[in-house]
């Protein structure tokens, strides 16, 4: 399975434009919380363990494992090349986040696979973070 | 320990349109009215009389300020939720004295056209979601997926499910896919939509309106209504559907609080249930609740449906009106006939082979874990 050419892009907003950012720039930005060291994912105005305002935006290791996925073959639009995988990955910091899974087939995906973030560019301004398997 | 008042509120009166995938020639306003008419007259109230309203339809956005007009009423109270969380507010209401006779409608007709893609409302927006190419049945599916690798939930018991479901509503002459009969083999057999969800894992998408009317139990015996009553209810919500990644160890027991709650105000246990109106979007989410809600162990839900146990003649009977998947799923109208399903059923509307024999306690649900959060209600035959 491989990048979709074409997909919705995500309009970044004064919230989220540190992740995307950081996604062009080859970076998995998350916020964490400066009181209670918590990640927190999606980005968010105060942290949803203690609620404190003190959140900075930290490059994480882009490694995680497939926590829970499923392969498409009807897509959300006719623009998605079916089949796709969607996955839950589980990072090694203990967020978690949607994703697509490529460079492998899908019976090859399984719930506690080994993955790394990659980067491809969608657009000049959206970098989307896809994930593949570890050291592919 | 005080008497609980929503013991005092009973549902007189409850109404479906005509439901169809498409409803042609019918338009909303029309489909709303005739949900309302339908309702009061179930319940042998005339319009003036309402003073609670929560109406609403889903493509020309009617509300209870519109609807008042059409009642010839003025209204004291008006009502924000829809399906069962707008009942249990009605009742809240009713139970408090803020209103007497609430009137809660709901239609939809002419919202899914463009059929390349999937429904409008399947499809979220939200920025970290829809470039992954997510709908609800992807979100519902990442559910199931961690269940099955963690409990080793099978594809045979999805497909029970669905089978036992659709089975009802073969035989309902009101359902959509009347005279579609299903077994778990032409479950398995179907298209691939989202792995593990076959197309018949999943419910249909469809048009229709539905009516449902509150009062006090004191108000019902001046009333030439057959009365449900209210034993139990309360909602279990988890915040942002379709923007959070659904995990399920976070996720997954949606609704027992819920259950807890409502089993403790109606002072029964699931074991008291005889018929079970679930939220039937995809078959997993069935497995899901039993467990959330205590008729089975975690991991056990799988088991559990089999052996007949979820059919029309087992010990729970699962959407005897062929629920979502094979009755209607219309716009949020669809979430109130969860309610309505179990009124109609307790009241023996059903024809014979879909009625449960002395049916006395009905659960209805809405929601589910892939959209983090699980509201229910029980209702009863007898006033608690
Ligand atoms: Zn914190």
């Amino acid at each position: 399975m491989k990048p979709q050419r074409d997909t919705p892009l995500p309009r970044p907003n004064v919230l989220t434009r540190p992740h995307w950012d950081g996604c062009r720039e080859g970076k998995l930005m998350v916020q964490r919380c400066n009181d209670c060291g918590t990640h927190v994912f999606i980005p968010t105005p105060v942290c949803s363990s203690c609620m404190s305002s003190d959140m900075q935006w930290v490059e994480t290791s882009g490694k995680g494992r497939v926590y829970s996925f499923t392969t498409v073959w009807r897509p959300q639009r006719p623009e998605f090349e079916v089949p796709y995988s969607v996955a839950i990955v589980e990072m090694e910091e203990g967020w978690h986040m949607l994703s697509n899974l490529i460079d492998l087939e899908p019976e090859e995906v399984k719930v506690g696979l080994a993955v790394e973030v990659v980067f491809h560019a969608a657009s000049d301004e959206i970098t989307l973070p896809y994930f593949r398997p570890a050291g592919a | 320990m005080a008497r609980n008042p929503l013991h005092d509120v009973c549902i007189a009166g409850v109404y479906n349109t005509q439901q169809a995938r498409v409803l042609e020639g019918v338009n909303e306003v029309e489909l709303l009215v005739d949900a309302m008419r339908g309702t009061l007259a179930d319940a042998g109230v005339a319009p003036h009389e309402v003073d609670g309203v929560n109406v609403r339809s889903a493509v020309w956005r009617i509300n209870a300020r519109e609807v008042s007009h059409w009642l010839g009423c003025s209204p004291k109270w008006n009502g924000g939720e829809f399906g069962i969380a707008g009942v249990l507010e009605a009742a809240g209401a009713i139970a408090t004295s803020q209103a007497s006779v609430v009137l809660m409608a709901d239609a939809q007709c002419g919202q899914y056209t463009e059929r390349a893609l999937t429904a409008p409302w399947t499809r979220p927006t939200n920025e970290f979601v829809e470039c992954w190419g997510l709908y609800t049945a992807a979100e519902f599916a990442l559910i199931a997926q961690r269940h099955m690798a963690v409990y080793g939930t099978r594809p045979e018991a999805l497909a029970e499910v669905s089978a036992a479901i659709r089975s009802n509503g073969a035989i309902n002459p009101d359902a959509v896919y009347y005279g579609r009969p299903c077994t778990p083999e032409d479950v398995l057999a179907s298209r691939m939509v989202a792995d593990p969800f076959h197309l018949l894992d999943c419910c249909m998408t469809s048009e229709g309106g539905a009516g449902l009317l509150l009062t006090t139990v004191e108000r019902a015996l001046d009333l030439d209504c057959e009365p449900i009553y209210i034993l139990g209810g309360g909602l279990d919500r988890f915040g942002m559907s379709y923007v959070m990644a659904p995990v399920y160890d976070k996720y997954g027991l949606a609704g027992r609080r819920a259950a807890q709650d409502a089993f403790e105000q109606g002072g029964i246990g699931p074991q008291d249930v005889d018929v079970c109106e679930f939220y039937d979007p995809f078959s997993f989410e069935l497995i899901r609740q039993f467990e959330a809600f205590g008729f089975c162990d975690e991991g056990e839900g799988g088991d559990f449906v089999m052996d007949g146990r979820v059919r029309i003649d087992g010990d729970f009977p699962l959407c005897t009106n062929g629920g979502l998947m094979a009755y209607s799923h219309a716009g949020t109208a669809q979430l109130l006939q969860k309610t309505i399903s179990a009124v109609l059923q307790l009241r023996g509307k059903y024809i014979p082979e879909l009625t449960v024999p002395n049916a006395k306690i009905a659960m209805a649900t809405n929601g589910g874990a892939g959209a983090l959060f699980t509201d229910l209600m029980i209702v009863g035959k007898e006033q608690p």
